[in-house]
């Protein structure tokens, strides 16, 4: 039998049709299994997730309340207290450590050669990486309603079906800024070099937003500053939560947040495409 | 040379005119070499000579922009996924996470290709105990030998039953025994599932008579076929000397 007779017949011999939809989800779940083990071993990163904006709520809030006075701003409809104000911007604040915790995630998994692992399994490489991206919205929609519960008791407390109402909001918020994570970490070349990701994307992200203080008064300071706040990702995140968080919706927030959403998840696909090999030529492996 | 009109076994990969830069630099030059079913194959070649980029662009973690790979006749580049639930990889660098156990390790693999929980469960219990492995199922990975690890990858590369395994110089960091322990359990493997072996090492003993050989140097295949074939062709006695001989390197110790 001549080659190419013997490979043709094991080729149609050995034929499949893709997988089932209960093998998706098998793999989608086990994806997820193993972040939520990493998280779960990984005891004071759930730790530092509360304390964190519980830091801000407490202290921070305490000594700006008679400084930073919040006028009568939508979805509020009354004064109200400076720590209510900043309860969207801190639980926006948990969803963007976790966007980039993932990316910290991925860059360390790519270290350790488990992303090869992930990237040499059959299913479709979008599907993978949504996964991960899955998994890393789901244990930061968890850090944020327990950082809720935190908080209520502290006495922030919106209304009850804020709570239900704020899901859908916190679900499309953690995935703009999970995929921003992903498409970062496909830049980052070294672990080392995540602390520039504290410098140049999470802070400057979370100080020109509307999470410590609203949009107008950074205006009437700078309408440079406005602009960019503007272009930010995470201002329309913030609105989005803040108007969830009280059982309304604001519609450009959503359009912002879906579009953004896109871009960042678009990008980071094709970042770790091989056709482009942006994330595995950067290990120079010879 | 592999004679194409000779009866020959299904081919388990086929490369075929493969060619990869990084840059400017050309890291594989055209090349093109077939790996048998039920057949090992040894990929020979000092550091740098391109064996783990072809072993990325086979895996599809490069994309291929010359040439192509062909895994039971699926091409790496327009069917992917029926490429890949055909591999099983070794990679060079460690890739189990050491934060889990050996099952959690294995179970994560054999979602990530699409197994039952009942099959997985048995493709555990079945390799682990072939690779002498069993006690270690509970263990967290990082407190495994480096043999030991080794061989859990090599089980994790048989979960799904592959066709074709592809073996990134596997026995790197091992000491004599343990790399004993893991050539003797690939070659059970082999003669017990009938699978294709490319075997990436520049460790010539690992190297049997009955293997073929792939030599390479600087990206490009010196010499590939039946391993008396190649010492013959080189003018050698040893595939240590033919090895010497093909890759310009000073005399080496061979056991073939």
């Amino acid at each position: 039998m001549r080659r190419s007779e013997s490979a043709s017949i094991l080729h149609t011999s050995k034929e499949s049709h893709g997988f089932t939809m209960w093998q998706y989800v098998t793999c989608l779940l086990a994806i997820m299994g193993r972040e939520a083990l990493r998280y779960i071993h990984q005891r004071e990163r759930f730790i530092s997730s509360l304390v964190r904006p519980l830091l801000w709520l407490v202290v921070f809030a305490a000594g700006f309340r008679q400084t930073l006075g919040v006028s009568i701003i939508p979805p509020y409809k009354t004064y109200i207290l400076y720590e209510v104000y900043i309860l969207p911007g801190l639980s926006g604040m948990i969803l963007l450590f976790g966007g980039m915790q993932s990316s910290l995630s991925l860059v360390y998994d790519r270290e350790l050669g488990n992303m090869r692992i992930l990237l040499v399994s059959p299913f479709p490489r979008w599907f993978l990486l949504f996964s991960k991206l899955i998994a890393g919205v789901v244990i930061a929609t968890v850090q944020v309603y327990a950082f809720l519960i935190i908080a209520r008791f502290s006495g922030v407390r919106p209304p009850l079906a804020g709570y239900f109402a704020l899901l859908p909001a916190l679900c499309i918020s953690a995935l703009m800024l999970g995929a921003l994570g992903m498409l970062i970490s496909s830049l980052i070349r070294q672990l080392e070099n995540f602390a520039g990701v504290m410098n140049f994307v999470i802070f400057p992200a979370y100080f020109a937003s509307p999470a410590l203080y609203p949009l107008w008064r950074i205006k009437e300071t700078s309408p440079t500053l406005y602009h960019i706040c503007l272009l930010n990702p995470f201002t329309y995140a913030v609105e989005l939560i803040r108007f969830s968080l009280y059982c309304q919706i604001n519609w450009t927030a959503l359009a912002a947040v879906c579009g953004y959403t896109l871009v960042f998840l678009g990008g980071a696909i094709l970042s770790y495409d091989p056709a482009l090999g942006l994330t595995m030529r950067r290990q120079n492996f010879s | 040379m592999l004679d194409s009109q000779t009866e020959m076994p299904p081919l388990a990969l086929d490369v075929r005119e493969l060619g990869f830069s990084y840059g400017t630099k050309k890291t594989l030059d055209r090349i093109s070499l077939q790996v048998p079913a039920g057949h090992v194959t040894a990929l020979l070649g000092l550091n740098g000579a391109g064996k783990t980029t072809l072993f990325s662009l086979i895996t599809g973690l490069f994309s291929t922009p010359l040439g192509s790979i062909g895994v039971f006749g699926f091409d790496i580049r327009r069917a992917p996924g029926e490429a890949l639930r055909r591999i099983g990889v070794v990679f060079q660098a460690r890739t189990l996470d050491l934060d889990l156990t050996v099952r959690q390790n294995l179970h994560y693999h054999a979602a990530l290709h699409g197994l039952g929980q009942r099959e997985t469960c048995r493709r555990t219990d079945e390799l682990l105990d072939l690779l002498g492995l069993t006690d270690a199922l509970m263990e967290k990975a990082r407190r495994l030998s480096g043999g030991q690890m080794r061989r859990v990858e090599i089980a994790r590369a048989l979960l799904h039953r592959p066709a074709l395994l592809l073996l990134d110089e596997p026995t790197v960091g091992l000491d004599i025994e343990s790399r004993a322990d893991v050539a003797a359990s690939i070659r059970q493997l082999v003669s017990l599932g009938g699978v294709g072996v490319l075997w990436a090492t520049h460790l010539l003993d690992e190297v049997e008579a009955s293997d073929h050989v792939v030599v390479m140097k600087s990206g490009r295949i010196v010499a590939q076929g039946a391993v008396g074939d190649v010492i013959l062709a080189s003018g050698q006695t040893t595939l240590a000397g033919a090895f010497s001989k093909l890759c310009d390197v000073g005399p080496r110790e061979g056991t073939t």
